[in-house]
């Protein structure tokens, strides 16, 4: 696995932990404060109720106020803690208020009405997870459709960013031709105008190819990555060049060189591309915005910022949304960095 | 499994490739190796840019572009019509030379910790530890975050009443209104977008260190080289392709951020954290009425910087490769 | 296998699903802040019913597709066959117009002056869209928080001055962060500034924005955000076009006075709860008048739908008096409709005090200066807005002083202008 981990972390001084690696430790226990803990916290406000998240300060933990059921009321009663006054100390369900007074009744003597001031109380308040904000994202829309163009977005357009990307990548590394130089600054230069810029002038072009208002419309246009050429251009020349020349001698042909050992000695850098090309299509918003119109492709990405209004943006159904969007790429990750660590290193390559 | 679902495809291609090969030869095979992406590329992303580049030259709100007039180069004389290019007062488009000083200042901080960052994580994640699996999701995770979520969280923290102010508060100092001080809007911007695309860089460098061979470590070992040792001259020259990458990656991505930044402080306070793609991005899309042919000009303005900055960090690292 | 066969099993379905467009579909494209399109939508359920062979697909989308997506759509003929929209003006070459359609002295009768706000100029006498979400700005006030300093709430005819005193009285008694706060928005502030005497627009009708009136404003506001009368963070605090709101601070009870508009009140019903009592007053007065703002979006159907008959007998059906009264309702929104005003509304689904605010913002439409009502319908005010909001931020953040702030303000009006052809 890891050859550069193995080195660095063989333990000194046998059994104990090196300086080295409590500094390592304690680096990720930093990460996890830092890098994780905001995702958990984001995982927690996405149960929180829309009021809740108004709250200042905001809370960790999704809390609600403990309501009681009495005889005589229609509605379930809120709890109030009594902090003050002849009641101090006991809890109360509040009956209503009017201005500065508070009308409470105690649980067990529901007739018995009695006047506190509103200062001298506190919600008793008990965590609650509001799973209804998950429940509506599936009553309101179709979620499994989203679902649906999503994926298939995200696999088909992966697909072909792998092939294309690494074809023209193997080209770039691996051969010698007049014209190379200009092409590798084409494809560096295409990174030099951010996507949001030409996206009125892609929109035109694509309309041209009546692409607009399809899947193949979200796929195709963004399929050969700048990004993943570079990456994996990189990568492939540090794949020395005699693995190449004895195949050739083995009457192998280009392409076979190609698929057979250029692509599995670049496990690491495809995995990384295949992560990073399934994160873009999966969290791309963009584009999708303006390609798409009709609901029946919208792709989960879209349907989330749909809670996005112009004076208000209903938060609690968004981070539901995002957290359960959330989901399925995690699990991609989960599975695909484990190629990461299988590059040349481990199939003994040179 | 995957594999053998590919495998026949990948067969089948290997005919035709064998003859294209047998009547081109090698060499030129590496044109039919790029075609697909160049195709691709030609029509969705060159085609796009050549059409961007007309847009500069024209004027009015229209938004097709054989209904809009021909201008010359009076978007770029007006961009760059300034007395004194440090002061963005005497320019008559203060709010563009604003946003230049801003992203200038924006790179040297995000670009130098975004690399740095992310090659230590890198090293210690390809440490062996435990749970590794873990760790890198965790480093990861924010990447998966989009732009509006990241700022939303940021602002938990960091607003008036946020997490930060009653940590502060609770070890007996006294909280600040962050975002209302214009430098710490700034160190925060810069911070927010760091935590937010430092996985990416993380992930790319991760692979990088798994083409370093490793029996060039074990002679070091042998050595007993000091690790500062065995990276400065083993790791570190080895991993040059993939820094390459990072820091042209990072650079681009850099002077392009927007998303993340404008969520969280909207560019404020008043234009402290405006960086160029938004003012392109309101003068040509948020705007009213939308001033397409100024904001393709200052884009292409933005590319030219991207073009002279990038050649001068390949030429440094190509020479200090070299020498 | 079963994965590739999926694959072609799906884009075959695709192709099938994108061909057979059915004959007579209309497309809605839709934003909301709350439940607007849901509301419609059961509406539009029983205009289905009625109409055989109609279906009427509601495509509900962030309201950045309606801002940024929707022009360029326009533009290329790629949009939809209606949309809910709020730039009103400056869309107005691609809609439909509905006159041939409907009964337009029904449609005159109700709306009157607001059908001008979707008009192209004086000239144009179109029927293109209904106002689907009338809004109003005016103030939210913390009663509870007067209550408790013993500050007596200033009246109808109390000025802009009269209202910040009580309120940094109040704030100070109480201990409460923020006396006062505006939304950050150029919307917003325009009925503050016609209240001191902006004009906005020359004599002849072409746009100047800056005047002494509006000057003087400026000025008082950029005060006031210096000496603490108003929530620093709103304005102080960001930049850009970037809408900053300060309702999180008026729930928490931080905030005494605060000045945005009738569509929040549903967030304060809700998110308030039982923590405080509010109220809606009156919009304060300056030397020229006492306005508010009106604002809002509506439902239009474009030019190039294939069914222009369907699509104008749909928004006909939603204009009716009934189903009017019940969108406004569902929706909690004040009416545009003159007969539903006069008859009064009832909102069912509101705690009585979201219904008591909606009706005094519903009050405040007399007082909305002539000024204000040219301003919303003005086709490149969010051009205005933008600039209002960008260049006073500056000055109150000290990036310049509020003359040179208003002079960037002319010149990038006169920008707009000039490549919007005007």
């Amino acid at each position: 696995m890891g050859s550069a981990g193995r080195f660095l972390t063989r333990t000194r001084g046998r059994g104990r932990l090196h300086w080295t690696d409590w500094l390592t430790y304690g680096y990720l226990v930093l990460g996890i404060f830092l890098m994780f803990g905001p995702v958990i916290w984001l995982v927690f406000s996405s149960f929180k109720t829309d009021a809740e998240l108004d709250r200042f300060p905001p809370r960790f933990l999704p809390y609600a106020q403990q309501t009681v059921s009495l005889d005589g009321y229609d509605k379930p009663l809120p709890l109030f803690r009594v902090t003050g006054g002849d009641l101090e100390g006991e809890v109360v369900a509040q009956v209503r208020r009017i201005g500065l007074t508070a009308q409470v009744v105690r649980p067990d003597a529901p007739g018995e009405v009695i006047k506190i001031a509103r200062g001298e109380r506190v919600p008793v308040e008990r965590v609650r997870l509001a799973t209804e904000n998950y429940r509506d994202l599936f009553e309101r829309f179709d979620f499994m459709r989203y679902f649906w163009n999503s994926t298939f977005i995200t696999l088909v357009a992966t697909a072909i960013t792998l092939l294309v990307n690494s074809m023209a990548a193997f080209a770039l590394s691996k051969y010698q031709f007049r014209g190379r130089a200009v092409v590798m600054a084409l494809v560096i230069g295409v990174l030099m105008v951010p996507q949001s810029v030409v996206l009125v002038p892609l929109f035109m072009v694509t309309r041209e190819f009546g692409m607009l208002d399809s899947l193949w419309g979200v796929i195709i246009p963004g399929a050969a990555t700048p990004t993943g050429v570079f990456l994996l251009r990189q990568y492939m020349l540090t794949i020395p060049d005699e693995i190449l020349d004895a195949a050739r001698m083995d009457k192998a042909s280009e392409w076979k060189i190609f698929w057979r050992i250029i692509l599995p000695l670049s496990a690491p850098a495809i995995a990384v591309l295949a992560i990073l090309s399934i994160m873009w299509r999966w969290n791309d918003f963009l584009w999708p915005l303006i390609a798409l119109s009709r609901s029946e492709n919208y792709t989960l990405q879209l349907a989330l910022n749909s809670f996005q209004g112009e004076m208000h943006t209903q938060w609690s159904s968004l981070l539901a949304m995002t957290v359960l969007t959330l989901l399925p790429v995690a699990l991609v990750f989960a599975f695909l960095q484990k190629y990461i660590a299988t590059g040349i290193a481990s199939t003994g390559g040179k | 499994m995957l594999l053998r679902l590919i495998s026949p495809l990948m067969n089948l291609i290997d005919l035709p490739m064998q003859f294209l090969q047998r009547r081109f030869g090698i060499t030129r095979l590496a044109w039919v190796f790029l075609l697909p992406n160049l195709l691709l590329f030609g029509t969705f992303a060159f085609l796009p840019i050549l059409l961007n580049f007309a847009y500069a030259f024209t004027g009015t709100d229209k938004i097709l572009l054989m209904e809009r007039s021909f201008v010359g180069t009076e978007n770029f004389v007006q961009l760059l019509d300034c007395d004194n290019y440090l002061d963005p007062n005497t320019c008559v488009r203060d709010l563009f030379w604003r946003s230049v000083h801003n992203t200038a200042w924006f790179i040297v901080l995000q670009v130098g910790f975004m690399v740095g960052l992310s090659l230590l994580t890198a090293l210690v994640l390809n440490r062996k530890i435990r749970a590794r699996g873990f760790f890198r999701a965790v480093f990861f995770f924010p990447v998966l975050l989009s732009p509006v979520v990241v700022a939303l969280i940021w602002k938990w923290v960091l607003q008036r009443n946020g997490i930060l102010n009653a940590g502060l508060e609770a070890v007996g100092l006294e909280s600040v209104v962050w975002m209302l001080d214009r430098h710490w809007a700034f160190f925060w911007s810069v911070f927010l977008s760091v935590w937010a695309h430092m996985g990416f860089y993380t992930l790319i460098l991760l692979a990088g260190l798994q083409a370093i061979p490793r029996d060039v470590y074990e002679a070091a070992v042998m050595d007993a080289a000091n690790p500062w040792r065995t990276f400065r001259r083993i790791t570190l020259p080895l991993l040059m392709p993939t820094m390459l990458v990072v820091l042209v990656l990072a650079l681009i991505k850099g002077v392009q951020t927007f998303d993340e930044v404008y969520a969280f402080s909207g560019g404020g306070p008043g234009s402290a954290t405006t960086l160029i793609i938004q003012y392109i991005y309101e003068t040509g899309f948020a705007g009213a009425p939308r001033l397409f042919g100024p904001a393709a000009a200052a884009s292409l303005l933005l590319a030219l910087l991207l073009v002279v900055l990038t050649g001068v960090q390949l030429w440094i690292t190509r020479r200090s490769s070299n020498g | 296998m079963t994965l590739k066969q999926g694959i072609f099993g799906m884009a075959a379905g695709l192709l099938v699903a994108g061909s057979a467009a059915m004959a007579q579909e209309i497309r809605f494209m839709c934003y909301s802040d709350g439940n607007e399109c849901e509301a419609a939508g059961e509406i539009i359920d029983r205009f289905e019913a009625e109409n055989e062979g109609v279906t009427v697909v509601i495509d509900k989308v962030p309201y950045k597709a309606i801002l940024e997506n929707l022009p360029v759509q326009l533009a290329a003929g790629t949009g939809p066959d209606m949309a809910k929209v709020t730039d009103l003006g400056g869309l107005s070459q691609y809609y439909l117009d509905l006159a041939p359609h409907v009964d337009t002295a029904y449609w005159e009768e109700s709306f009157g002056p607001i059908l001008n706000w979707y008009r192209s100029g004086p000239e144009d006498s179109g029927v293109y869209g209904l106002h689907s979400q009338l809004t109003i700005t005016g103030p939210y006030i913390n009663t509870t928080l007067f209550e408790q300093a013993g500050v007596e709430v200033p009246g109808e005819d109390a000025t802009w001055d009269d209202w910040a005193e009580a309120a940094r009285a109040v704030a100070e008694a109480t201990e409460t962060p923020f006396a006062m706060a505006i939304d950050r928005s150029g919307h917003r502030i325009a009925g503050p500034a016609i209240s001191y005497g902006a004009q906005l627009f020359a004599e002849d009708g072409t746009p100047i924005l800056v005047d002494e009136g509006f000057q003087t404003f400026a000025q008082k506001f950029v005060d006031w955000n210096a000496d603490g009368t108003m929530a620093r963070d709103v304005w102080g605090a960001t930049g850009g076009t970037t809408y900053q709101d300060a309702a999180q601070e008026f729930i928490n009870g931080e905030l005494v006075f605060y000045y945005s508009g009738s569509w929040n009140v549903q967030r304060m019903d809700s998110s308030i709860g039982d923590a405080f009592d509010w109220a809606v007053v009156s919009s304060p007065c300056g030397p020229a008048a006492c306005s508010g703002m009106p604002g809002g979006a509506g439902i239009v159907g474009f030019k190039d739908t294939e069914h222009p008959e369907i699509v104008a007998k749909l928004i006909d059906f939603l204009a009716q008096k009934d189903n009017y009264a019940e969108l406004a309702g569902k929706s909690l929104n004040i009416p545009a409709h003159g007969v539903v005003i006069t008859e009064g509304m009832t909102y069912e689904s509101a705690s009585p005090a979201a219904g008591a605010a909606l009706n005094a913002y519903a009050s405040q439409l007399p007082k909305v200066s002539p000024i204000a009502f040219a301003y919303q319908g003005y086709k490149l005010n969010r051009a205005m807005f933008n600039i209002s909001a960008t260049r006073i931020t500056q000055a109150i953040v000290g990036e310049l002083t509020v003359e040179e702030a208003m002079e960037r303000a002319k010149e990038d009006l006169a920008q707009a202008l000039d490549e919007a052809g005007e």
